[in-house]
């Protein structure tokens, strides 16, 4: 009898290989507040938002075919959220985060409901005009700023921890959090019914609706969580801050550039294309961090060239050429 | 008084609008294929006026004819080249290949002009007006600029459905796969298009120059102003894209009369009201 497998048959070495690989990396991020200095620490904070951020995008863009240049609006969202929960609601770090999350997806329902009135390419600009309402729109608001912006009270930081390196290792881990869960989440996402059904969209969507994927639905559906989960990492990413401004919280380079060149780079429509998207992007502002506006150059030529050369990305083809999954989602028929 | 005067104002700023939307409608009317870093583009156009006229000190009729073979010629190859390599059913690669380029217009702009905000300016036009009327005038450069939003469109509608060349580019967006059948060259007929739509551009920058200020982060916002007239006007009109243009023009204009900082937002918000109320546009040709 022909049964649909969840991962087929994986050679064993490959196998073990992915184990070992993720579970030190895993047990390194866990132990980093130990090993990693103050600013290594920062880096490592910023880059586990940045891959939540990415495995987003590309839960939206890779597997549901939604390209989105406007998702600086969840993370500007997130952020004014949790800042206007801290403040004037004065609710702790973490309940104002969760909160945070759950409202920008509340938000994102009437948002969708708008930009999923444009398809394809202009799905894309449409994502960014309600992006800019929102930047614009925040800026006419007094009580929290308006242009120019407000700073997060010492008393709400402070409230995490007592002393400054509890304080950085609170902070790291919630960064670990939001960073593995990022992936967990796709992760599982994608080996459940609902991944079966994004994995079908991917390839075809045309061919998904034939055989009775409500398509829509669950493209709508990503959309809102996608739009929580950005709101989290924004939420962090400004907790880490500790000021708001429309400008940056609206960021369209900071929030959608990047991540989409992460993305790209490392290989759109895998779990693995953002994480090693991600290590090269910080990698690579490390070593060209006062390169200025060069550096911003070469991230694009780089993005053309991965769309050129091999539009699958370095994952991809590690994985076209070796059949490895570090996070095995694929079904296969034994 | 006032507010018909800010209505007057919106629908020439309309006009600057189209010629923003008229390129971005024309490839996408041929090719399905929006381009990110148009109003890039236009902001490069803007650039090159400024430093063929001002730096240079060329005169004004050869630097604009400079600025517009200049950008028809690159909108040619860039497409020749680069574009048509990543044309198919797959939107991610035209979209991000664009976006990239918009960081690279951009940042490169940055490197050569600085973030200074700039402007051209054009001395007596900017100061005679136009009498419309017992008791009203316009400035003449605006009404200069709704002039040429008419002609270019008007020349556009004429290329497009009295040439050959608009009746390949009109066969080629029709049905792609069968124009080549019948001899047609598709990436040559892709990047005149392209071509064409850049010429437009290159007007496009030139009135940006002379009507606002500019510096390297100007395009997003064109790209979105000429998206929404785009949008609002509906799809393979392009006389609705003057229309839409001028709506948005209105819209921002009087926006700004209620409060200055709403001005760009009244523009969006108009936007987002005729996708609620017609998806499609106000006045819509083809369905997609």
């Amino acid at each position: 009898m022909t049964m649909i497998a969840q991962t087929g048959a994986a050679p064993r070495l490959q196998t073990s290989l992915s184990v070992i690989i993720l579970g030190a990396t895993l047990a390194a991020l866990a132990t980093a507040p130990m090993w990693a200095g103050r600013a290594e620490l920062r880096l490592l904070m910023e880059a586990l938002s940045y891959l939540a951020l990415a495995q987003m995008w590309n839960l939206l863009a890779g597997y549901t075919g939604l390209v989105s240049v406007g998702q600086q609006a969840f993370v500007g969202l997130g952020g004014y959220m949790f800042f206007g929960l801290a403040i004037f609601g004065g609710m702790g770090v973490l309940p104002a985060l969760g909160l945070a999350a759950v409202g920008t997806a509340i938000i994102a329902i009437p948002t969708g409901w708008l930009a999923f009135r444009l398809n394809g390419a202009y799905f894309a600009i449409g994502t960014w005009v309600i992006a800019e309402v929102f930047r614009l729109g925040m800026a006419q608001v007094g009580s929290l700023g308006g242009g120019s912006g407000i700073s997060l009270p010492v008393d709400v930081a402070r409230s995490l921890a007592d002393g400054r390196a509890e304080r950085e290792m609170a902070m790291y881990y919630i960064a670990f959090a939001i960073g593995v869960a990022s992936v967990a989440l796709v992760w599982g996402l994608l080996r459940s019914r609902w991944g079966l059904a994004m994995t079908a969209i991917r390839d075809s969507e045309l061919a998904a609706e034939t055989v009775g994927v409500s398509t829509r639905r669950l493209k709508f559906m990503i959309y809102v969580l996608t739009a929580g989960f950005t709101a989290l990492a924004g939420g962090f990413l400004f907790l880490q801050k500790l000021r708001i401004t429309p400008d940056a919280a609206f960021s369209v380079n900071d929030w959608t550039a990047f991540v989409i060149f992460i993305v790209v780079i490392g290989g759109i429509g895998t779990i693995e294309g953002p994480i090693i998207g991600t290590v090269l992007f910080f990698a690579l502002r490390q070593v060209a961090a006062d390169w200025g506006t060069w550096y911003l150059m070469l991230m694009g030529v780089i993005a053309i060239s991965v769309m050129l050369v091999d539009k699958r990305g370095i994952w991809g083809r590690i994985e076209s050429l070796t059949g490895w999954h570090l996070l095995p989602v694929k079904r296969t028929l034994d | 008084m006032v507010w018909i005067n800010s209505i007057v104002q919106g629908v020439m700023l309309g006009g600057l609008y189209a010629l923003f939307a008229a390129g971005l409608s024309l490839m996408f009317g041929v090719m399905r294929f929006v381009n990110i870093a148009h109003g890039d583009f236009i902001v490069v156009g803007a650039y090159l006026i400024l430093t063929f006229v001002v730096s240079w000190g060329l005169s004004p009729v050869l630097g604009v004819g400079m600025v517009l073979v200049l950008l028809a010629v690159a909108g040619y190859m860039n497409q020749r080249l680069l574009l048509n390599r990543v044309l198919g059913k797959d939107i991610l690669p035209p979209i991000l290949v664009t976006f990239g380029m918009s960081i690279i217009i951009q940042n490169g702009l940055l490197e050569v002009f600085s973030a200074d905000s700039q402007k051209l300016q054009t001395g007596w036009l900017e100061t005679t007006s136009v009498q419309l009327g017992d008791q009203f005038a316009v400035g003449l450069l605006p009404f200069l600029m709704f002039m040429t939003a008419v002609a270019v469109i008007g020349l556009l509608q004429f290329v497009f459905y009295k040439t050959p060349l608009g009746r390949m580019l009109r066969a080629t967006s029709d049905d792609p796969e069968i124009v080549p059948l019948m001899g047609g060259n598709n990436a040559h007929t892709f990047a005149l298009a392209t071509g064409l739509a850049s010429l437009v551009v290159g007007v496009a920058g030139i009135w940006l120059a002379m009507k606002t200020n500019f510096d390297p982060a100007a395009g997003p916002a064109r790209l979105l102003f000429a998206f929404e007239a785009v949008i609002i006007g509906g799809l393979g009109n392009i006389w609705g894209t003057l229309l839409g243009g001028i709506i948005l023009g209105v819209a921002q204009t009087v926006g700004a009369q209620v409060d200055a900082g709403y001005q760009i937002l009244a523009g969006h918000l108009a936007f987002l009201l005729v996708l609620v109320i017609r998806p499609t546009g106000l006045f819509p040709k083809v369905s997609h």
